[in-house]
């Protein structure tokens, strides 16, 4: 595919493994295997049964007639909320549960800032009986108590980090730092499709089987797939199978926070510039002297301040459109689909929702919003903006 | 030569390399803390240039890191601070590569070898990158690179960065993040075995030493030992960083 990562990690300019000599003996032995592993058979077989039978899969289009009838336009919804957890976390937590068994691993770490990928991971070590530890910022433990809570009940620890902004750029950095220090025994479990190579691409390939999903269920191709992208991963799920197909137009949105305008944004690419932020070259938020700049948002999913090295390659070479639209939109957004649709989404997804106040349409294009995740997590954020 | 080709062609053994991180626990200490490292009998010095995300360090040196960017600390700054450590006393700077690309190889490598500066330790840079990218940089400017390897660096890899250096190479005690404090004694039988890893270059041993008892163990199998966690809590503890800094090398050379 044109769009693949190359031999040495890289998507265009962006990508390769920027670690640690320390971290070079797990990087390696996860590079050497993780597509032989994912191309096999018996793991194709696994996985794909766990995804229909446990997940519920394949995820409805749903055609969204009343949000369709506001906009004069055809909207369909990817119903990823409706996956077991509530995100499409559990596509890509599944996976590289099967694949750690394979890599003879029995303890696994994560990241998270929603706690969406807490949740999913949690979910899929309890299936397969390994040790869970997750990483989450304390500010993200105070915003997202319902999912934490979620996490303990499945039997993970869940570890508080304190450093930094104390979200999701601290917890990626403190699960990385317990790789370091725990390399036999343990499968790091990176939530999006960031980190050093292979990883981008390997969640990728997890997350590819959303667009797969569309393209079935689809007649004809869309006009349209618009996604949310904090490190990226439902979009690039959402994308994937479209890339080749230029008449599609594929939109990423960014969280705006307050507006790009002010120093309250989490909008990477308006506002990034090249560096390596997690061990791979992409676009992060970062000062003149390369410090990384502490982003903000209203969606702890969407808190970071890098983006996946695909969509930097994807946006520097236009095949993605990449925007941004604010905390306040999203809301909006998010009031919008409950009342016209009857469904709470996350707020993620409704940054994904909230594009399409900024859009013209003709009444025969057809749009695929990715809902990547409902909206229970965020009830007191809702409540909150309610009141 | 540069001045740590030097102190390395002259002392053989016992070599002490103390870390600390610039613009910590003050914003500028630096000059104060490395010239009294000189005069306490430090063989050369290893200044950290902070980030905000630095990956490979344990809690001890993300927090001088947090606190000496809370300071004011930038790279321009480090420079000018840099100038004035006029002691004669080998400089290495360790950095994580975000900084330094976004700052500007070349630039960064200018400054460097305008203040004194010989050696670069970047542990995120990939061997392969350096290579391809920036080793004819770092020749141009007179910096060597120091290169990390581990227990668990392949003889394969170990000859790579054999090729690739120019003065010493640093070996982890374990593979973990800077400042553990379980000390080095698990690690032994790797240290033991470092002298027969057929390296040209001699080997100086960091992470996890914390005691004198663990750089008298590293003397043994090594050219030398390099502090950084220890002594970054030594700074903390004490109100006089000069004071500190000859406490401490008498503490952990008493052995």
């Amino acid at each position: 595919m044109k769009y693949d990562v190359d031999e040495q990690g890289f998507y265009g300019d962006f990508g390769g493994a920027f670690i640690p000599e320390m971290l070079h003996p797990n990087i390696q032995e996860l590079k050497s295997s993780y597509r032989k592993i994912l191309n096999d058979d018996a793991f194709k077989k696994e996985l794909s049964s766990l995804l229909k039978d446990y997940v519920g899969r394949p995820t409805p289009l749903y055609f969204a007639k009343r949000l369709s009838e506001h906009y004069g336009a055809n909207i369909y919804l990817k119903r990823e909320d409706l996956c077991h957890t509530g995100a499409h976390k559990i596509n890509n937590t599944l996976g590289q549960v099967l694949l750690a068994q394979r890599l003879n691993k029995s303890r696994i770490i994560a990241e998270t800032g929603a706690g969406q990928h807490g949740v999913a991971t949690a979910t899929a070590c309890a299936l397969k009986g390994l040790e869970c530890i997750v990483y989450m910022g304390a500010k993200d433990i105070e915003r997202q108590a319902p999912n934490v809570s979620r996490m303990k009940m499945l039997g993970a620890e869940v570890r508080p980090v304190h450093s930094g902004s104390k979200t999701l750029k601290d917890a990626t950095n403190e699960a990385i730092r317990d790789w370091i220090n725990n390399q036999d025994d343990t499968h790091y479990i990176i939530g999006s499709v960031v980190g050093p190579d292979p990883y981008p691409d390997l969640v990728t390939q997890l997350q590819a089987i959303i667009s797969e999903e569309i393209k079935n269920q689809m007649d004809g191709l869309p006009t349209h797939v618009v996604a949310c992208v904090g490190g990226g991963s439902n979009a690039i799920g959402a994308f994937y199978h479209f890339l080749e197909d230029e008449t599609v137009d594929l939109i990423g949105v960014e969280a705006g926070g307050l507006g790009v305008k002010t120093d309250k944004s989490a909008a990477t690419l308006a506002l990034g510039s090249r560096g390596v932020l997690h061990a791979s070259m992409s676009y992060l938020m970062q000062t003149s002297d390369g410090q990384v700049i502490e982003p903000h948002s209203i969606s702890a999913g969407l808190d970071y301040p890098g983006i996946g090295p695909l969509h930097a390659h994807l946006h520097d070479c236009k095949r993605v459109l990449y925007s941004n639209v604010t905390d306040q939109e999203a809301l909006d957004a998010a009031n919008r689909l409950m009342q016209l649709e009857g469904i709470i989404p996350a707020l993620e997804s409704s940054h994904a929702l909230a594009y399409l106040e900024k859009m013209t349409f003709n009444s025969t294009d057809k749009i695929v919003i990715n809902l990547s995740g409902r909206g229970d997590k965020d009830m007191s954020t809702y409540i909150n903006a309610a009141t | 030569m540069s001045t740590l080709k030097k102190v390395l062609e002259t002392k053989k053994e016992g070599l002490l390399n103390i870390y600390c991180t610039a613009g910590y626990p003050q914003l500028n200490d630096l000059p104060t803390i490395v010239n009294a490292l000189h005069d306490a009998g430090v063989d050369m010095v290893e200044i950290g240039i902070p980030y905000s995300d630095p990956i490979a360090d344990g809690e001890t040196i993300q927090q001088s890191n947090a606190v000496a960017l809370k300071n004011g600390i930038t790279i321009d700054l480090i420079f000018e601070q840099l100038k004035q450590c006029n002691k004669n006393i080998p400089k290495i700077v360790m950095t994580y590569f975000n900084p330094v690309f976004k700052y500007g190889l070349e630039h960064f490598c200018e400054q460097c070898q305008k203040v004194g500066v010989d050696g670069i330790i970047i542990p995120d840079l990939p061997l392969e990158l350096y290579q391809s990218s920036y080793e004819k940089m770092f020749q141009k400017y007179g910096l060597s690179p120091i290169f990390l390897i581990t227990p668990q660096t392949s003889r394969e890899r170990l000859k790579f960065i054999d090729e690739l250096s120019s003065t010493f190479i640093y070996a982890v005690s374990s593979s973990s993040t800077t400042g553990k404090s379980t000390g080095i004694n698990e690690g032994s039988t790797y240290l033991s075995g470092l002298k027969n890893l057929g390296l040209q270059h001699p080997v100086l041993v960091g992470f996890n030493i914390s005691t004198s008892e663990d750089l008298a163990l590293v003397n043994e199998h090594a050219q030398g030992g390099i502090i950084g966690s220890a002594f970054i809590k030594h700074l903390r503890e004490n109100t006089s960083p000069q004071e500190a800094c000859h406490t401490f090398v008498k503490k952990i050379t008493s052995c």
